[in-house]
């Protein structure tokens, strides 16, 4: 791997619209990148393993919950900084900035929402430190795009629920302390449990063989009888609108991920191109070429604005499950284009673990599938603005 | 112990430089400022102290409101207290009249600043401060522990080190080597919380004037073209050295 020479591009002075704290919050995470994370990463992905020795420095740079309340041991930051955090973690790589939103979206969001009181102060402080690690189990073999099918279910048997079913392509399972898992209860309403590891009849195998992801462990959630104690159900909310709250606010993160990975190839190929001397002069003097690094800074700053308005709204509390479909379709789409592009601009070195590129463009394939497909996204959009819901 | 920590704002080390006004004055658009790294070695060092000997730390600059980030992330790394003297830094001998200023006020034992900014590679600043407060001084420092009064510090030296023994109240201009490169701290989640609650005195500027002015910035001439000689021409690399470049 080369020395992490990145230069983060800001062509509309977008730090201008940030506040002091914003940017000690994203150099401080881009600082950790460049020294914790672009060093190892490409081994980690080559050999498909996780590395674990990040977690604290994640749990340091406020990666786990920062916009959780500091009493519950988050960093009590906006979405603005959470947003600038993701993306920085993304520009290294996208397994370590999905380990990341599993840990806070999907984990702690839920239990801090629709959490009990005494469940908030039982699991968020060690959430937010990284003693405990967590993951979040919504798919299931047969329910994708469509979790409301879901056959997980759970049943009251009075001192304890009892929990039987499985959930597959979950991000952290085969290292997590604890899941938030969803079921369905006798009366087919979906509701959120908290399950830990050790639980009798709960195991999590891993998935390999990924060509995407490979440095963020993969696996399933088996639940074989588990016997869960009823204060571990989520009491505040229930329905499908639970786990869909979550995914907003995971969403809302890789958008701002997505223009971190972009970033990164962008100007690798823009360094490449200055130097790479071909018919006696340097690429990026040539037309074709040029029309594709324009092209990416152009795509590049309109994603930087979709999120720092969308930014303004979810900190105010405005932003709609659709507004974020929107900018998690674009933007992801738009770092998949760049990823793609950029490696045609290397050449042949463009396939190599020399660079990032290649990392990128195969882990955002998995970014374009997890939290929403490309296409269920557009159909948000869709229903959204025509009132016609055409998923079925 | 009371340590204060002189903290430079400069250009990052990938900036673009430019001039503006007939090459009179930097261009500072588009510029990522940082902690000079010199000074950022110093406050490594610094937080050492604190952490191991319970010193407090102070940090302070000589700028405008536009280098509190700069200050920001000190606190955020761990020092308590920011000091900003709301000033243009014209000259190091502006720049030192004002930190002295701050240090007779503050009372400390020991002042930590850089050999040099990496700006405007001035290296006057720790030097005439300590002249002014009559402080002992060691430039060059690569080492710097402290029991109770006295001192020991390390120079680096053209081929060598100098140890040296000495007492407080004491000036160095610290320099790589004065803590690992490794130690380095970046601001966690924890500092920059903290760092909200912190103070950043900004103080008006006392009436002292610099002792000399930029009159004109040049550029070092842009490299020129490469010349590639084929390895088995060793012949024609030793002619090219010896009358084009004139190396050898
Ligand atoms: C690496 C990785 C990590 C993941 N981590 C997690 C996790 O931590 N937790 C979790 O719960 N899940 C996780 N997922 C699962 C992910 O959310 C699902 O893969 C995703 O929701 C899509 O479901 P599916 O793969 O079953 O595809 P399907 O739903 O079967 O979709 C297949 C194709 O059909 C299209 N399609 C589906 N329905 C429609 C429709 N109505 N109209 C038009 N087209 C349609 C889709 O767009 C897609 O192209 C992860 C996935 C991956 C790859």
């Amino acid at each position: 791997m080369k020395p992490d020479i990145f230069e983060a591009p800001d062509y509309y002075h977008l730090d201008d619209l940030l506040s002091e704290e914003h940017k000690l919050v994203r150099d401080a995470a881009r600082q950790w990148v460049k020294r914790d994370i672009s060093p190892i990463i490409e081994e980690y992905a080559q050999k498909a393993e996780f590395p674990k020795q990040i977690i604290k420095g994640l749990a340091e740079i406020g990666a786990f919950g920062p916009y959780i309340p500091t009493k519950y041991g988050g960093a009590g930051l906006d979405y603005i900084s959470y947003g600038l955090i993701m993306q920085e973690i993304e520009r290294g790589d996208s397994g370590v900035r999905s380990t990341a939103s599993v840990q806070s979206s999907l984990v702690m969001y839920p239990i801090f929402a629709y959490g009990s009181e005494e469940q908030r102060k039982k699991y968020l402080p060690k959430l937010a430190s990284g003693e405990f690690m967590g993951c979040f189990g919504l798919t299931e073999p047969n329910h994708g795009s469509n979790p409301s099918g879901m056959e997980t279910k759970f049943k009251d048997m009075g001192d304890h629920y009892l929990l039987n079913g499985a959930k597959l392509w979950i991000s952290n399972s085969p290292f997590a302390d604890v899941a938030v898992v969803w079921a369905k209860n006798e009366e087919g309403r979906i509701h959120g449990l908290i399950i830990e590891r050790g639980m009798e009849g709960f195991s999590t195998p891993e998935t390999h063989n990924k060509w995407s992801l490979r440095a963020s462990a993969t696996g399933e959630l088996i639940f074989d009888n588990v016997k869960v104690p009823k204060e571990n159900l989520l009491p505040n909310k229930n329905g499908l609108g639970a786990p869909l709250g979550c995914l907003d606010s995971a969403r809302y993160g890789i958008s701002w991920g997505a223009i971190g990975a972009a970033m990164d190839c962008y100007d690798t190929a823009l360094r490449y191109a200055k130097e790479r001397i071909q018919f006696g002069k340097p690429i990026a003097a040539t037309q074709l070429q040029q029309k594709k690094l324009a092209e990416m800074i152009t795509e590049i700053t309109k994603a930087q604005l979709l999120t720092f308005r969308l930014g303004q709204l979810k900190n105010e509390g405005r932003a709609t499950t659709a507004q974020i479909s929107m900018a998690k379709r674009n933007n992801v789409d738009m770092a998949l284009n760049i990823a793609r592009e950029a490696r045609q601009v290397l050449g042949a070195m463009g396939i190599t673990g020399e660079y990032s590129i290649m990392r990128h463009m195969m882990n955002l394939e998995s970014v374009i599938t997890y939290e929403g497909t490309h296409d269920i996204h557009l159909l948000i959009t869709g229903a959204d603005i025509t009132g016609h819901s055409a998923f079925k | 112990m009371k340590i204060l920590v002189c903290i430079s704002n400069v250009p990052d080390t990938t900036s673009k430089i430019n001039f503006t006004d007939g090459d009179t004055k930097f261009d500072a658009n588009g510029v990522q400022f940082v902690i000079n790294p010199n000074d950022e070695f110093g406050l490594t060092r610094a937080m050492w102290f604190k952490e191991k000997q319970g010193a407090t730390v102070h940090v302070a600059t000589v700028g405008e409101a536009s280098t509190e980030p700069t200050i920001r992330k000190a606190l955020a790394i761990g020092a308590d207290e920011a000091i900003r003297i709301n000033a243009i830094p014209t000259d190091g001998f502006f720049v030192a009249q004002h930190l002295a200023e701050v240090v007779k006020n503050g009372s400390y034992d020991i002042v930590i600043a850089g050999r040099e900014s990496i700006d405007y590679n001035g290296g006057m600043v720790p030097g005439i401060m300590a002249a002014m407060l009559d402080f002992n001084f060691v430039n060059s420092c690569i080492s710097l522990e402290v029991d109770g009064n006295n001192a020991t510090a390390i120079r680096e030296i053209d081929g060598g080190k100098e140890t040296l023994s000495t007492s407080l109240p004491l000036i160095i201009g610290g320099q790589k080597g004065l803590v690992q490169e490794s130690d380095l701290k970046i601001p966690n989640m924890r500092g920059i919380m903290m760092a909200r609650q912190k103070k950043l005195n900004v103080i008006e500027p006392i009436d002292a004037s610099p002792a000399t002015l930029d009159t004109k910035f040049e550029k070092p001439a842009p490299k020129g073209a490469v010349k590639l000689i084929d390895s088995s021409n060793i012949d024609e690399l030793i002619d090219l050295l010896h009358n084009e470049a004139k190396a050898i």
